[in-house]
């Protein structure tokens, strides 16, 4: 689960992590009256969850909380598209405004569960204000990495280990090595799956900040953390995502396909998009319903997918274990006729209750046509296509 | 002989709520040897008039000899019956329960490094063995058939379309290992490489993975070195856009190495018969035995 940076920042706070004084505002009224509080150059940040912003406009300095007003007047309601989000972008409802620091070094540090390891690992670069993939890419042997030992945690010899790879001065060495323990504490003692500080700075007077924060919640995990369960903004995600959560499916929207597919299981789900592409059309989505999906459950399912305005065809494709076929078909039935929807279908159902499933389809009178099993379903998917034309 | 699992098998399940209960009755349906039921405040009843049920695993192992145990409790409780199972000194465990914290897995793996146990999942459909009818887990015994093709998989369902495959161009399975598809995982694709390997009855290897992670590119690394049994593999995902997951807590494209292209350049350099579609392992695999 993704959160806000305003939100991450209360969690750093919490732990005492330094950050830069800042504070959130819902309207450009407040946000001058932050700026005015802080004084000085501020910085306007726009709360979305999407990375790139900066890029786009989402972050900028001002120099008066008129100033302040003003951009944050053209930030709130509205939508930042960036390389991270779709073409419609993500609401814009809060901006942040934070002090303005004078940056000696820009540094990167981060936490990542590595699950070849099995422990959470720190990696730290001098590289700050860059994306680490791109470290990773151009100068690997920049990231210096340090795993966490899953009993004891992270011991101050490593955190310390880790500050002086990041050619720390000498007299915030020991400043930065309590962060870093600090920082370890947030990602285990809240579930996290990501923090990262990019950029982590060293000021001109010699203190370490973390200047931007990035934290993501294990989903999994959410179970014992009721208070940060709460951080969730549905409407930073996508609305058929939003649906899906609701409905405790595992769906992704994938921008631009126009084959909607149905699947159970998570594998079969990716091997179903790939063979939609093999076969000449984006996947519309990734979904998996899961092994003990309801006929309710089913019915959303099929009406998520119909409500993707990209989707022309659906792929079904089911391999039944714990799933029943035939409840699946009732549910598909169900909600095609509910919605009228004249969306050409391509079946494939083995496993439990196949036969059943098949025949509740091929009385259904829906437009359907069947398939025998994966291969059979890229070869008919494909015929079909053609007589849909178009491309992608 | 099949690997993991097998006649000797005496297993135990823990957890027998709905899912558990419909699991436990199709294995034993199955004709695998249950002997153990562990679920908290039915001790001394009897699952399905039969299995004697236990409050405690250490008391289920005393009492029945149980040797193999698979769990169906929820998400929460997962990472304490795991532990519960390896202190009884269960020779295998299987955890079939998806959803548990990876940061509860990071601490199993650590508490289980010297222990005697294998542990296979978290998030998995766990093992079968068609000839000893043996079966561990939630993989449907009625798509499999006795054979010499030994299955691994980080994915349920893939595993069971290769298991359907593989029938249709007549080929059986020794062994269908599925090892689960979250990140923090017990038994990789290179331990049950190496079972595979040294197993008489197993001729040859479908190996199933995914985007995430590089436990493919180790799994490579180990067939170039130590297997010389043929390989078909097949690597889901090629078409998942980078950093969204994919519904498995593993399955996330967060770097190159994650990438299905990468995986499979680093299989078919190890000499592996890498093929494009998942669609294609049982075509392939027949190719390959002639």
């Amino acid at each position: 689960m993704n959160i806000h940076e305003y939100q991450a920042k209360e969690i750093l706070d919490k732990f005492g992590v330094p950050t830069p004084h800042a504070e959130v505002a819902s309207t450009p009224a407040e946000a001058k009256e932050i700026a005015y509080r802080i004084g000085g150059r501020v910085v306007v940040k726009a709360q979305v969850h999407a990375g790139g912003r900066g890029k786009v406009g989402g972050v900028k300095l001002v120099d008066s909380p008129e100033e302040a007003e003003d951009v944050a007047a053209g930030l709130i309601g509205s939508r930042l598209v960036t390389k991270q989000t779709g073409a419609n972008g993500v609401p814009v409802e809060k901006v942040m405004i934070a002090e303005t620091l004078d940056i000696k070094e820009e540094l990167y540090l981060s936490i990542v569960i590595d699950g070849d390891v099995g422990a959470p690992v720190v990696m730290a670069s001098t590289e700050g204000g860059m994306e680490i993939e791109e470290v990773a890419e151009a100068t690997p042997e920049k990231i210096f990495r340090v795993a966490g030992d899953p009993l004891i945690g992270l011991t101050t010899y490593h955190a310390r280990d880790i500050a002086l790879a990041l050619e720390i001065p000498a007299k915030a060495v020991r400043q930065a090595t309590k962060l870093i323990t600090d920082l370890y504490n947030v990602f285990i003692e809240n579930d996290c799956s990501l923090v990262e500080i990019n950029p982590l700075i060293i000021t001109e007077d010699d203190k370490v900040v973390a200047l931007d924060a990035k934290i993501n919640i294990e989903d999994d995990a959410l179970f014992r953390h009721p208070d940060l369960a709460q951080l969730r903004d549905p409407n930073q995600q996508d609305p058929l995502e939003q649906r899906a959560d609701k409905a405790d499916l595992a769906y992704v929207k994938l921008e631009g396909g126009r084959v909607g597919c149905m699947v159970n299981g998570a594998g079969l789900a990716m091997a179903t998009m790939d063979i939609t592409k093999a076969a000449g059309a984006d996947p519309a989505n990734f979904l998996d319903i899961g092994g003990s999906a309801d006929q309710d459950r089913i019915e959303e399912a099929f009406k998520i997918i119909i409500d993707d305005d990209d989707v022309e065809m659906i792929l079904v494709n089911l391999f039944a274990g714990i799933a029943r076929s035939d409840v699946v078909a009732q549910g598909i039935v169900a909600a095609a006729k509910e919605t009228n929807a004249t969306v050409p279908m391509v079946v494939a159902m083995r496993g439990t209750n196949a036969e059943e499933g098949i025949q509740i389809l091929a009385d259904s009178g829906l437009n359907i046509t069947g398939a025998p099993d994966l291969a059979g379903a890229a070869e008919v998917l494909k015929e079909k296509l053609l007589e849909l034309g178009g491309s992608n | 002989m099949a690997i993991l699992v097998g006649e000797n098998t005496r297993l135990l399940v823990q957890g027998l709520g709905r899912d558990g209960s419909f699991q436990a009755n199709r294995t034993r349906e199955y004709g695998t040897n249950m002997v153990a039921a562990v679920h908290p405040g039915r001790d001394g009843q009897k699952f399905e008039d039969e299995v004697p049920y236990f409050s405690t695993v250490a008391k289920a192992v005393e009492e029945t000899g149980a040797n193999t145990g698979v769990i169906f409790v929820p998400a929460p409780f997962a990472m304490d019956a795991i532990i519960e199972q390896v202190d009884a000194g269960l020779e295998l465990v299987v955890c079939i329960t998806e959803g548990v914290p990876v940061l509860d897995m990071v601490k199993v793996m650590q508490y289980i490094k010297d222990k005697p146990t294998r542990l296979i999942g978290s998030n998995c459909p766990g093992v079968l063995s068609p000839a000893s009818k043996a079966k561990v887990g939630i993989v449907p015994g009625n798509i499999v058939q006795p054979g010499n093709v030994g299955v691994v998989s980080r994915s349920g369902t893939l595993t069971y379309e290769a298991i359907a495959q593989l029938v249709q161009h007549g080929m059986g399975q020794s062994t269908c290992v599925g090892i689960g598809g979250d990140p923090v995982h017990g038994t990789t694709f290179t331990d049950v490489l190496e079972l595979f390997q040294a197993d008489d009855e197993t001729e040859a290897i479908v190996l199933i993975g995914e985007i995430g992670g590089i436990r493919e590119q180790l799994a490579a690394d180990y067939i170039k070195e130590h297997v010389t049994k043929p390989v078909v593999a097949a690597i889901a995902g090629s078409s998942a856009p980078a950093g969204k997951r994919m519904g498995h807590a593993g399955a996330i494209i967060t770097g190159k190495a994650a990438l299905a292209s990468e995986k499979n350049k680093a299989l078919e350099a190890a000499g592996v018969h890498v093929v494009e579609s998942p669609a294609l392992i049982g075509a392939k695999m027949k190719e390959v035995l002639g």
